[in-house]
């Protein structure tokens, strides 16, 4: 399949959204709502139940089947106050040790004046910025579409795992191909170039795993095994986790994070030995 | 990579050239502006600094030591004319890349800074820009020492895929790091700061102050006005609308930059 073709399946109504995840894999799951600072976003559902009977913290952002659902939901575009309830949650997750699983499934962080006015920017800074050092295994699941710094505030974490036909992108191939070429028709063409399927994110080192399909998500019965394969799969990595030492699960998370794109030599990052001579005296 | 000339304040202040101001549009000398902080002297708009410009107004004459000058990092997804596009940056801006970094004094307090550089590619953020910034704070960090960061930025380089998205998470942690480990950051957007850098390392200042007039802001306006069919007032997302909003804790006059971030040196010296 063309990378476009994987989008526009990510996009089709019957595909299973977060919350098709999170009932399926989560045991007693009991939501919570609103981040106690503005309000409750749609857009970003999260609570707690057992995965395998392990008590989790699940988060996950949710765009809707229908197109009231989706209205409502406002098409799974997180709003500020969605991604400080998210962060809130985590909080509490790292309070009572629950590991936290995420599910992305948006086409980017909220576009408005309110979000403007409420702080995007900031919100999804300071997810970044907590989510680095939350002290509880945090794995993220991308089920459909990963667009942008609205994707990856729910994306630091210390495994990421994609459906297969799932993308993870800088920037939607419509709105590429409009900075680039002046033609957002010409996206098919931006998506191919901007390496944003499963198979490229997890050659680059981006991603941990590939998630195999089912061909049709509404067909209940065919979706069985594949909903427990990730349960027992999100299991066996959380046992594992759980037993990392904190510290060291921390560093690991943010070498995960430092050594993509890595070419800065100067600073503590230096490995031994190297040349420390670039520093020059100018201006 | 041959040795690059960079252009100093020096060159502007011998230049005579003339330039059109970015608001008003009039012709003025480029020494003009060099002499006068880059504010237009017949309209008042703030127009861009460049970054080694801005360097030599904010630090101790002959202190500032730059690392990880040249760092560049190819095209790691292969994206069609990214390299041109970046060859022709560099002879635009006379800088390897979209960031400078450093050590220096300002008001004789030693500080770690880093400023971005708006004539390469609109400051946007791929690997080496997000790759020094976060050496940077990891050298602050091993050093105990503040950083003031300058921000100027249309976000993430698309060009470099999912590994520039992924600078912001690491940058974003860098800066984590830096401030468990007690240090002071202190971060100044200026016009225009937008998007990914927006909603990372712009956002995470302990102080966080911005220039008068400047556009801060994550999504871009016309984008909102194109999905949501509003019209957006003249102020969307400037500093002044930021401030109001409670996201700057002040807007401060260009000229008065180096007092006052040698008075929060001052008064976060030692920790």
């Amino acid at each position: 399949m063309q990378a476009y073709d994987k989008i526009k399946c990510t996009r089709k109504a019957g595909r299973a959204t977060s919350l098709d995840y999170i009932h399926a894999i989560i045991r007693d799951f009991t939501e919570f709502h609103g981040d106690r600072r503005y309000g409750d976003d749609p857009a970003l559902v999260g609570g707690v139940g057992f995965l395998a009977g392990i008590p989790v913290t699940v988060i996950g952002i949710e765009k809707g089947h229908s197109l009231t659902e989706r209205i409502a939901r406002d098409f799974g575009c997180v709003a500020p106050e969605g991604y400080r309830k998210a962060l809130r949650l985590m909080h509490e997750a790292e309070k009572f040790r629950r590991p936290v699983i995420c599910f992305v499934d948006t086409q980017g962080a909220s576009c408005g004046k309110g979000a403007e006015e409420r702080g995007e920017g900031e919100a999804i800074a300071e997810n970044l910025y907590e989510m680095m050092t939350l002290k509880v295994p945090i794995i993220t699941v991308m089920v459909g579409e990963g667009s942008s710094g609205g994707a990856l505030a729910l994306a630091v974490a210390d495994e990421i795992w994609m459906l297969e036909n799932a993308y993870f992108t800088v920037v939607s191939p419509e709105a590429c191909a409009s900075i680039l070429y002046k033609d957002s028709s010409r996206a098919p063409d931006a998506a191919e170039h901007l390496k944003l399927d499963a198979k490229s994110l997890l050659d680059l080192g981006i991603i941990e795993k590939v998630i195999a399909e089912p061909a049709d998500f509404t067909a209940a019965e065919a979706c069985a095994p594949f909903y427990d394969g990730i349960r027992k799969d999100l299991a066996y990595r959380l046992k594992h986790l759980a037993k990392v030492p904190t510290d060291t699960l921390l560093a690991e998370r943010y070498e995960k994070y430092r050594k993509i794109g890595k070419c800065a030599t100067e600073g503590a990052a230096a490995p031994a030995g190297s040349r420390r001579g670039l520093f020059r005296r100018r201006v | 990579m041959e040795t690059m000339k960079h252009k100093t304040l020096a060159d502007y202040l011998a230049s005579e050239r003339t330039v059109p101001c970015e608001k008003c549009k009039e012709e003025v000398s480029e020494r003009a502006l060099a002499e006068g902080q880059f504010i237009c002297p017949k309209c008042g708009k703030y127009n861009r600094v460049p970054a080694r410009v801005r360097i030599a107004y904010l630090t101790d004459a002959g202190s500032f030591r730059e690392m990880n000058e040249i760092v560049t990092f190819g095209n790691p997804i292969g994206f069609p004319d990214y390299d041109e596009k970046a060859e022709a940056a560099r002879k635009k801006s006379a800088e390897y890349e979209g960031v400078l970094t450093g050590t220096c004094t300002i008001g004789g307090l030693r500080t770690c800074l880093f400023v971005m550089e708006s004539k390469f590619m609109m400051g946007s953020m791929g690997s080496a820009v997000g790759d020094k910034i976060a050496a940077l704070f990891e050298y602050a960090t091993e050093r105990h020492l503040p950083v003031i960061g300058y921000t100027v930025s249309g976000g993430a380089r698309m060009q470099e895929g999912m590994l520039s998205l992924w600078q912001m998470a690491k940058v974003s942690g860098a800066v984590k790091r830096h401030s468990d480990a007690g240090n002071f950051y202190l971060v100044c957007a200026t016009d225009p700061t937008t998007g990914g850098v927006t909603a990372s390392f712009a956002m995470l200042g302990d102080v966080i102050i911005s220039e008068p007039g400047a556009l801060v802001g994550f999504a871009g306006k016309r984008v909102i006005e194109q999905v949501t069919g509003e019209k957006l007032p003249e102020n969307f997302q400037s500093a002044e609308f930021q401030l109001a909003n409670g996201f700057l804790d002040d807007i401060v006059p260009r000229e008065k930059h180096k007092e006052y971030l040698t008075n929060l040196l001052k008064i976060h010296a030692g920790k």
